[in-house]
């Protein structure tokens, strides 16, 4: 399932009502992230994520569905958040369930490497210094291209 | 032809939307990016680099190669940052 939303989430009620009534569930694999409050070595006061309306929701969709195609996975949660957010505040959610830890965890390392280079948002830092855009990063792509190795595995499903 | 911007192209070229109407040579994103930066300094300034510029024509990731149409939705922008 996935969410683009402006409001914050609750991280328990979301991750239980991915396990709730299905008792094959194993594991639950999840990854929060937050807005951290510096950045190059200056204090950010607040991150506005700006994203693409429709193809936020179409990529989104795209990367669970790689997930559950690379994955043997019993349900996928993806909450984004854009509009603006200050330091401490929760940015996304990634929580996957599985018949074992194996499959939840890794396809939500996956996922949280994926959505990095390919999910239409854009963050914009601002700090005493005035307004910045935050740059891709090649360490970024290097963690999204280190699963592209393993894209053929997706006939053998990992369990 | 909806041409849409965000990010650093947005605040470059200063709209983050508009409507516009390419001379019908204009087939390939690569040519309506050229024909683009005619259009003004912030123009210019936004795509002068294409190795940063990343496209989506109809929701779609394509390359500069790819053809474009007056009734295509094409979304211009620097790499993106997720998560």
């Amino acid at each position: 399932m996935i969410k683009v939303q402006e409001q914050d989430f609750d991280i328990g009620a979301e991750l239980a009502s991915l396990t709730d009534g299905n008792t094959s569930v194993g594991g639950l694999g999840c990854f929060v992230g937050l807005v951290r409050d510096m950045a190059n070595e200056e204090q950010i006061s607040s991150m506005t994520l700006e994203h693409y309306p429709g193809m936020t929701e179409k990529q989104l969709a795209a990367l669970e569905a790689e997930a559950r195609d690379r994955w043997t996975l019993l349900d996928v949660l993806i909450i984004h958040r854009y509009g603006r957010l200050e330091p401490g505040d929760r940015i996304v959610l990634v929580g996957t369930t599985s018949a074992h830890r194996e499959a939840a965890l890794e396809s939500c390392h996956f996922l949280i490497d994926w959505l990095k280079t390919k999910a239409p948002f854009w963050k914009l830092e601002e700090s005493d210094t005035g307004e910045s855009w935050v740059a891709a990063r090649d360490s970024d792509d290097d963690a999204a291209d280190r699963w592209s190795d393993t894209a053929t595995q997706s006939e053998q499903k990992k369990v | 032809m909806q041409l849409l911007y965000f990010g650093w192209v947005r605040t470059k070229i200063g709209s983050g939307r508009e409507t516009l109407d390419p001379p019908a040579e204009i087939t390939d994103v690569r040519s309506l990016v050229e024909w683009l930066k005619q259009r003004g300094d912030g123009y210019q300034e936004a795509l002068q680099d294409l190795e940063t510029i990343r496209v989506a024509v109809n929701q779609e990731m394509v390359d500069l190669d790819a053809l474009v149409s007056p009734s295509d939705e094409i979304a211009l922008f620097p790499p993106m940052t997720g998560g």
